[in-house]
């Protein structure tokens, strides 16, 4: 079963693994346990990439056993056959064989968690009429066993066209040899019988089988009886031919009458399913366990709310109080590591490129991966935990008020920290439209890369003083936080008003049961998300980095007075270097904002990554790295116009802040919209969108305060 | 729709019934019965977010959480008055 494996593995992975014996895709619904499943089985041995062209992730692992190589295709879940969100679709194209560059599997491991058979009996019905070898895994089954429900495995194979049913408990191991040594010889078993519970439909697909022209299997005709032809379905009834049309009709009325088919197939499917359930599973009195009481608990509306606002009060702290010593850390680490290559290579443009450039430029990047993993690391114990679903539930009512639905509620939280991880949280929104207002409003949460920027401004020009109980300082930043917020939700009314109007959408979505947290899923996730994190927003930040270091420092100055200091010297080679100029030349455009060439220069370094303002104001105010923000404060104070007018006014300072609040100064951002959109529109559109708003917030400021 | 007018929106907190018909013309309706919300289910009201909206309810080992407009689709006949 070796036969398309060549073209299923990369070049650079031919070195390294050998052709699998067969290829086995784990299908199951979202919550079955099937990711913990499939980490059990293959451990380290696995690889995450992307379907090509989409940004839905790409899981594949080995498996070892008897000197055979078995491949394993982990799918985004699904609860049937016939896809209801973009996911869905990948996996149900994945399984027919339609996604381009992937094989169709040999062999089909459904994952079913034993506490719901009722909705995982619905898919395993549909994976029998693929015609290939299918094993059942019935995952939690200690679970199960504890909460009162005895499942005869046996009966229930019988009732699945006798194909094998293992009761597995991924979390601690138990059953998964058995599990192994099925799947080893899976592929080469014949395929099952069609499913007994819908004979009619399934006869229909093979008597509709006669008139193909290539070989389909019996699913695939099912599908377009069920679905129609729309999408992938068309590729279908294309292989029938225009002979069969009359007939499909003739079935349709047959099989459906006046319900809609897929109505019609949920009853009949989940009709036979609670046949089957009387049969195969009985119920004792549950153990009252602590799951049953928390969730009863928690359920209660008022004490639902306080402890999703806990919830959140804690993932706060932690991302901004845990991470503070290792982001210091590392800000040692970086300026040590700048100091000591720049000494070792002497004082020329290498010298420069590597110390400023490469190493200054990616530790601004580095320094927010501690807050981004224990962000990450909350947002994936959360949701393995089924917390993040009951999040969505009670922030719902909320949400809908600005047309957005629970499902937005964590990209926007996570957003606080790094609108990257936020914007890549929006996978979890089915609907379009929602998916994209939120990616649009993400932006405008404050992001601790603004947070050094706002501090620096607010010390050095908000007054200390009190006002009641409260601290001016404190009030304007927590303004400034009000004020993100405010804008963001204020954007995803407006799109949802105008270029993204449409249906409310409906909100449905599963809540599971509590369920504790497995720790090799959650490092294996919190690994994968960490190398997509570094790898992308990396290599973006990277070539700016450089970028912005090569316009600060060329051309180099040929004239520069040999009296000056060091720090006057290099504040006069960035006023005639490209940057330098770039921000005179833009001047006339910020002056309206009260901003001179230096700040405007600062502001255009900014644009790739926000944080390297400071860096900037730091060279162009001539206080090098050796002073401390004190110092810089104090130069911005008093910094003056050529007539000796102060450039830094309240107004102006107001103005600066409000632009930085709104402006999408950050290229990873705009890299993360472009992947997650899947064009170049939406994050041209968010850059302007923001930047005009935060150009008008900072003039208005200005002229008016 | 049954002559009583219950529907899953009218089931109060821990009550308990079964459905008796479904209005299926909405895709959306459609979807929720893929999920398992079919005539012959029976669901508990097992709670709701602050103002009662969205509700969550439970059936067969699976919780589900629907609003409220959602839930008038599905017509129930009272069974047992729950815990």
């Amino acid at each position: 079963m070796s036969k398309a494996a060549e073209t299923r593995i990369p070049l650079s992975d031919i070195s390294v693994s050998r052709q699998p014996n067969a290829s086995i895709a784990v299908v199951g619904g979202p919550n079955s346990g099937k990711s913990t499943l499939f980490n059990r089985l293959t451990g380290l041995r696995q690889r995450i990439g992307n379907y090509p062209g989409v940004t839905v992730e790409r899981h594949v692992g080995t498996l070892k056993t008897d000197g055979k190589t078995i491949e394993l295709v982990d799918l985004p879940g699904t609860h049937g056959l016939s896809a209801h969100s973009f996911e869905e679709q990948i996996a149900i194209n994945v399984i027919f064989g339609r996604m381009e560059g992937t094989q169709p599997p040999d062999a089909i491991l459904a994952v079913v968690d034993a506490t719901n058979l009722y909705q995982g009996l619905f898919l395993v019905q549909q994976l029998l009429e693929l015609e290939r070898p299918v094993v059942v895994a019935l995952t939690m089954f200690d679970v199960a066993d504890t909460s009162g429900l005895n499942i005869d495995v046996a009966a229930l194979s019988a009732h699945l066209s006798g194909i094998p049913v293992c009761p597995v408990v991924a979390t601690t191991g138990k059953g998964i040899n058995e599990l192994r040594n099925v799947l080893v010889d899976l592929a080469d078993q014949p395929a099952p019988a069609p499913a007994e519970s819908w004979p009619e439909l399934s006869a229909a697909a093979e008597q509709l089988a006669r008139f193909a022209t290539v070989p389909l299997r019996r699913a695939e005709i099912e599908r377009l009886l069920i679905d129609g032809a729309a999408g992938a379905n068309q590729h279908v009834l294309e292989c029938l031919g225009a002979n069969a049309a009359a007939e499909i009709e003739r079935h349709r009325e047959k099989l459906f009458g006046f319900d809609p088919p897929l109505a019609k197939e949920a009853r009949v499917r989940y009709g036979w399913v609670r046949k089957v359930l009387d049969e195969v599973q009985q119920t004792v009195p549950p153990f009252y366990s602590w799951r049953t009481r928390l969730t009863e608990w928690i359920n209660r509306p008022v004490p639902g709310t306080i402890g999703l606002f806990l919830v959140m009060a804690i993932v706060f702290q932690a991302v901004f109080a845990w991470a503070t010593p290792i982001m210091d850390l590392i800000d040692d680490g970086t300026a040590v590591l700048g100091s000591v290559v720049a000494a070792g290579l002497g004082d020329g443009a290498l010298a420069s490129l590597v110390s400023d450039g490469i190493i200054a430029g990616v530790g601004s990047v580095i320094i927010f991966l501690p807050q981004i993993l224990i962000l990450f690391l909350f947002i994936i114990l959360l949701e393995d935990s089924g917390y993040l679903a009951r999040a969505a539930y009670l922030m719902d009512r909320a949400m809908r008020l600005v047309g957005l639905s629970g499902q937005s509620i964590i990209p926007m939280i996570s957003s606080f920290a790094c609108a990257v991880p936020g914007i890549m949280a929006t996978r979890v929104i089915p609907n379009r439209r929602d998916r994209i207002a939120t990616i649009i409003a993400a932006p405008f949460m404050t992001c601790s890369a603004r947070l050094p920027v706002y501090a620096l401004l607010i010390a050095a020009f908000v007054p200390a003083q009190a006002i009641g109980f409260l601290n001016l300082q404190g009030l304007v930043l927590f303004a400034l936080y009000m004020f993100g917020i405010i804008a963001g939700i204020l954007t995803a009314l407006l799109l949802r008003k105008t270029a993204l109007r449409g249906p409310k959408p409906p909100f449905a979505l599963m809540l599971p049961e509590f369920r504790r947290p497995n720790i090799q899923t959650v490092m294996i996730q919190l690994l994968g998300r960490a190398k997509v994190f570094l790898y992308r927003a990396g290599t973006v930040i990277f070539s700016v980095a450089v970028v912005v270091w090569a316009l600060a420092y060329y051309p180099r100055a040929t004239d520069i007075d040999p009296t000056l200091t060091e720090n006057q010297a290099s504040a006069a080679q960035l006023e005639q270097s490209w940057l330098g100029r770039a921000g005179k030349f833009v001047e006339p455009a910020f002056e309206p904002l009260g901003w001179d060439w230096r700040v405007s220069s600062a502001v255009i370094a900014g644009f790739p990554a926000r944080e390297v303002v400071i860096a900037v104001l730091g060279t162009v105010y001539a206080v090098g790295d050796e002073a401390d923000e004190a110092t810089l404060s104090q130069r911005l104070k008093s910094a003056t116009w050529p007539d000796g007018r102060l450039v830094f006014t309240f107004p102006m300072v107001i103005g600066l802040l409000i632009f930085y609040a709104c402006c999408l100064q950050c290229a990873a951002t705009l890299a993360v919209i472009r992947r997650e959109t899947n064009t170049w529109r939406w994050p041209a559109f968010a850059w302007l969108y923001m930047t005009s708003i935060g150009y008008v917030g900072a003039l208005l400021a200005y002229q008016l305060l | 729709m049954d002559a009583n007018g219950k529907t899953l929106a009218s089931l109060k907190r821990g009550q308990k019934g079964v459905i008796s018909s479904v209005d299926a013309t909405d895709p959306q309706v459609q979807r929720l019965m893929v999920l398992g919300l079919v005539e012959g289910a029976e669901v508990e009201h097992a709670g709701c977010a602050l103002g009662g909206d969205p509700m969550e309810f439970r059936f067969f080992g699976c919780g589900i959480s629907l609003r409220r407009e959602q839930a008038l689709s599905f017509s129930v006949s009272s069974h047992g008055s729950g815990v």
